[in-house]
């Protein structure tokens, strides 16, 4: 019975393992790598700041990526001056929605939004699949269709560096078409580069949060031993 | 069952281990809580250096801006307004800015780095309250005739002189206080900062 | 036992003792603590069971504290920044981001709901087993369901507050559930959100609720459960009276003082408690998406309902319900109905007492009828549950209904199986297993 019982606790957890839908492909970064955010920042700063914000964050906690305040912003501010601001963008939302069709999402904590009941990684995973599934398609207004965001309203901004995609109709694959300044590993390294910033800034106190995770359970662990011992030392006499 | 006696030597030692495991972890606890008491990162942000134009400030003018939520007056001081800081020494408190009211390369007979210039915060020391500015001599904007001008805390009559430093017997303990800064050029100066970069 | 008259405090003469007796001339000091705690009498066989109740309390406390220092920063306010961003949005996110140590606390608190909800499950379901709703405890087991009301409640305007997709279209939906009443129901769901649609005024509101009125009531029904649990006394696993059988002293022979031995005791389940607790806040504080819902993650957008949305899993089993009521009757329509069966799956616990006929409290000492009702019945509860968090499915519809059926059924039928059932023998004295 007991073992049943937590048997079916966990069941609506597997059950939610599994997901259907267009293929997404496993984001194959990780948050620790210093390198890889610096990079994934520089990307960030270059191709998605100028549409999206990430304004709930300040170019100050980039110093966490392992820059000093002046590479902060030499490198990475061209909004702002100053260190202390919010990652904000100069355009207003209500002007983009003319532009777009839509107002380009707030990014800084897309990752999290884009996760999955009982897969909270999966939101990091649709964002890689989704910057690299970028094609061709004259008939929308922008030239550019997404196999896992059909009829999106974003044009590729990362063309030149992956070149132009166009979607084979019969196997349903994305083939290039003109190639782009780098080679489809280096592009995917890219983009994964920046999915691990996104991920990244959706939290970006996460290594420290695991880190004192460890802590805390050790110290759990060390008073559970003197508090167990304590209601042995009482309960010897209860029979 | 055991009755209400004497408690053993183990069972105490179990309990002051118990409690005191416990209790650093209770103090440990305490910290997110107090340090969310702290500045957060945006009044930080506000708080960042200032940096001032001064070329438009004529002698015998003042302006106001905000540094961390405070007024910091930037005052050309004339020639006159100068003459009147020596002929109070006896009159203010602290004439020569020995309670440490300013940073070092503030700390002189005009409270200022450059003689003519004064920047300082604009808060009374007495419970916070910003004094305005009497600049005129003699009795014309309310003060008493002998007044060689200054700024008058309206809350609790507070007297500064040019320097920001306060009169004898009044309410304010101290001088008001000068931030740090520096200067970028002639015209520019940054409020908050005491060295460029760095 | 909690009713009974201490002797005051005397001073030995020491400055302690001297302000003790003063105090106690004024207060009842004593009486307090030898009443509810030193004097308090337990059965001493106690099981795992019983630690929820402790555990309840617990994080009842932990909620106040972590909201009290979350009201110091959260904005309800439903209107735009200058970044287009709701201001309430933007306040959790320079909760998590700029007040430092924010993000734990938020993490805590967000955490501490669902724990919540475990724990007092947990604690339900113990009193479910063994009985602990019968007589004399009907009052104790009153006051207990009504926290659990208040406790829905609290949760769902406080899932408001973050002003996230899922609040915005989850208050939405419950609050036009309001509207299936006959009658007063559309007028009802107005003065609910104080507007035509949820908006900033059912945004204060709900923050006013949140953190004044039903925390205010639930320390009370808290308070009240725990008064009506001392004077009767607590119930045990082998649902025997132990004040039936009394020393000389008038001490129960199977009681022992709370304090120490279950203040030592729930120590251990604090700790415990505590390491499962950091276990989800550090490494998982989303919960796997059922306690922060990723839809959360977008600010709340009035133009746009999210594909899927759901309540938090601890509403999922009574939501499932509420969807399974597909047929209109007497000429009133099934959200109604959906809406009377989503109320009555609660409040039904509270006729527990008076529908439970067995002869016996504990369920070591009654037959498989009893044994295969409870267990069908948690499956129901877990397979509502897994239901309500899915998207409507037909397949899913005619399960939910069985299981609604049986949950009801459950309920009503008992007074007939509870009396049906084989019962063993229940001994004279408590049992340690």
């Amino acid at each position: 019975m007991k073992k049943f019982l937590i048997a079916l606790l966990f069941a609506p957890v597997m059950a939610f393992a599994s997901t259907g839908g267009a293929p997404i492909d496993k984001w194959p970064g990780s948050v620790s790598d210093k390198a890889a955010l610096q990079n994934g920042a520089k990307l960030f700063v270059n191709y998605c700041l100028n549409c999206h914000g990430a304004s709930y964050m300040r170019y100050q906690n980039l110093v966490a990526l392992g820059l000093s305040e002046q590479q902060v912003k030499d490198n990475l501010m061209f909004t702002s001056d100053k260190i202390g601001e919010l990652m904000r963008i100069a355009a207003r939302a209500d002007e983009q929605k003319q532009w777009f069709g839509a107002t380009p999402p707030d990014l800084t904590i897309i990752t999290r939004a884009r996760g999955e009941a009982g897969n909270a990684g999966a939101g990091a995973d649709w964002v890689y699949t989704y910057l690299r599934s970028f094609y061709r398609d004259e008939n929308r207004p922008t030239g550019w269709n997404n196999t896992v965001f059909e009829n999106v309203g974003m044009p590729h901004v990362l063309y030149g560096l992956q070149g132009q995609q166009v979607l084979n109709h019969e196997t349903h694959k994305l083939e290039v078409a003109v190639p782009g300044q780098m080679a489809p590993a280096e592009f995917d390294k890219a983009v994964s580069d920046l999915v691990g910033f996104m991920v990244w800034m959706g939290e970006p106190q996460q290594e420290f949060r695991r880190k004192l995770g460890f802590f805390v359970l050790a110290f759990l662990g060390l008073l559970f031993v003197v508090a167990y011992a304590l209601k042995k030392e009482y309960w010897k006499d209860i029979h | 069952m055991s009755k209400q006696g004497k408690m053993d030597c183990g069972r105490r030692r179990l309990i002051v281990a118990t409690a005191a495991v416990g209790g650093v972890g209770a103090v440990a606890a305490l910290v997110p809580f107090v340090s969310s008491l702290l500045p957060s990162e945006r009044a930080k942000a506000a708080g960042a250096p200032v940096e001032v134009d001064i070329s438009k400030l004529e002698p015998g003018q003042m302006m106001t801006v905000e540094w961390r939520g405070k007024p910091v007056w930037i005052i050309n001081r004339t020639k006159e307004m100068l003459e009147t800081l020596t002929k109070l020494s006896d009159a203010v408190a602290d004439p020569k800015s020995e309670k440490d009211q300013q940073p070092a390369y503030a700390k002189n007979d005009t409270r200022s780095i450059k003689p003519e210039l004064m920047v300082v915060v604009g808060i009374c020391t007495h419970l916070g309250c910003s004094p305005s500015s009497k600049f005129k001599s003699g009795a014309d904007e309310g003060m008493p005739g002998d007044w060689l001008g200054g700024f008058l805390c309206p809350c609790h009559g507070s007297t500064f002189d040019f320097a920001g430093r306060v009169y004898k017997s009044k309410p304010a303990p101290t001088n008001l206080e000068v931030p740090p800064h520096v200067y970028l050029s002639d015209t520019r100066i940054i409020i908050g900062e005491d060295k460029k970069g760095a | 036992m909690a009713a009974g008259n201490f002797e005051k405090y005397k001073s030995d003469g020491s400055l302690g003792g001297n302000a003790l007796e003063w105090l106690d001339a004024r207060f009842p000091a004593t009486s307090l603590w030898k009443g509810h705690l030193s004097e308090y009498y337990c059965p001493k066989n106690f099981n795992f069971w019983y630690f929820f109740g402790s555990l309840a309390l617990l994080v009842l406390v932990i909620q106040i504290v972590t909201g009290i220092f979350l009201v110091m920063h959260y904005k309800p306010d439903a209107a735009l920044n200058a970044n287009g961003v709701p201001i309430a949005f933007a306040s959790v996110e320079y909760i998590m981001r700029d007040v430092p140590g924010g993000w734990l606390i938020r993490y805590m608190h967000s955490t501490g709901a669902s724990a919540f909800f475990i724990v007092v499950y947990l604690h339900m379901f113990r009193g479910l087993i063994y009985g602990s709703y019968r007589k004399p405890r009907e009052l104790t087991w009153l006051f207990g369901v009504g926290i659990f009301l208040v406790l829905m409640g609290e949760a769902f305007f406080g899932y408001l507050l973050p002003w996230g997709q899922m609040s915005y279209w989850g208050a939405q939906v419950i609050v036009n559930l309001f509207s299936a009443i006959p009658v007063i129901g559309s007028d009802l769901s107005l003065i609910i959100r104080g507007d035509f649609v949820v908006g900033d005024a059912t945004l204060n509101r709900f923050f006013s609720f949140h953190v004044i009125a039903f925390p205010l009531v639930l320390v009370g029904l808290v308070a009240a459960h725990v008064l009506a649990l001392h004077e009767t006394g607590s119930n045990n696993p082998d649902g025997v009276e132990i004040k039936a059988n009394k020393d000389e002293n008038g001490i129960p022979r199977d009681g022992i003082p709370f304090h120490p031995y279950y203040t030592v005791k729930d120590i251990v389940g604090v700790v415990v408690f505590l390491m499962v607790f950091s276990a989800v806040m550090f490494f998982a504080p989303e919960g796997g998406g059922y306690f922060l819902e990723t839809p959360n993650f977008y600010p709340a957008d009035p133009l746009k309902t999210p594909p899927h949305i759901a309540p938090v899993w601890y509403f999922t089993p009574y939501y499932s319900i509420l969807r399974a009521m597909v047929w209109n009757f007497f000429g009133l329509d099934a959200k109604f109905w959906g809406v009377v069966g989503m109320g009555a799956s609660v409040v039904i616990f509270a006729l527990l007492p008076w529908l439970d006929r067995s002869p016996v409290k504990s369920i070591r000492y009654r037959g498989p009828i009893t044994k295969v009702m409870i267990g069908l019945f948690v499956i129901c509860f877990f397979i509502l549950g897994y239901l309500g968090t899915l998207s409507p499915s037909p397949m899913g519809e005619v399960i939910s209904q069985i299981c609604t059926v049986f949950y009801f059924g459950f309920f009503l039928g008992m007074p007939w199986w509870s009396r049906m059932d084989k019962f063993k023998p229940v001994p004279e004295r408590v049992t340690m297993k």
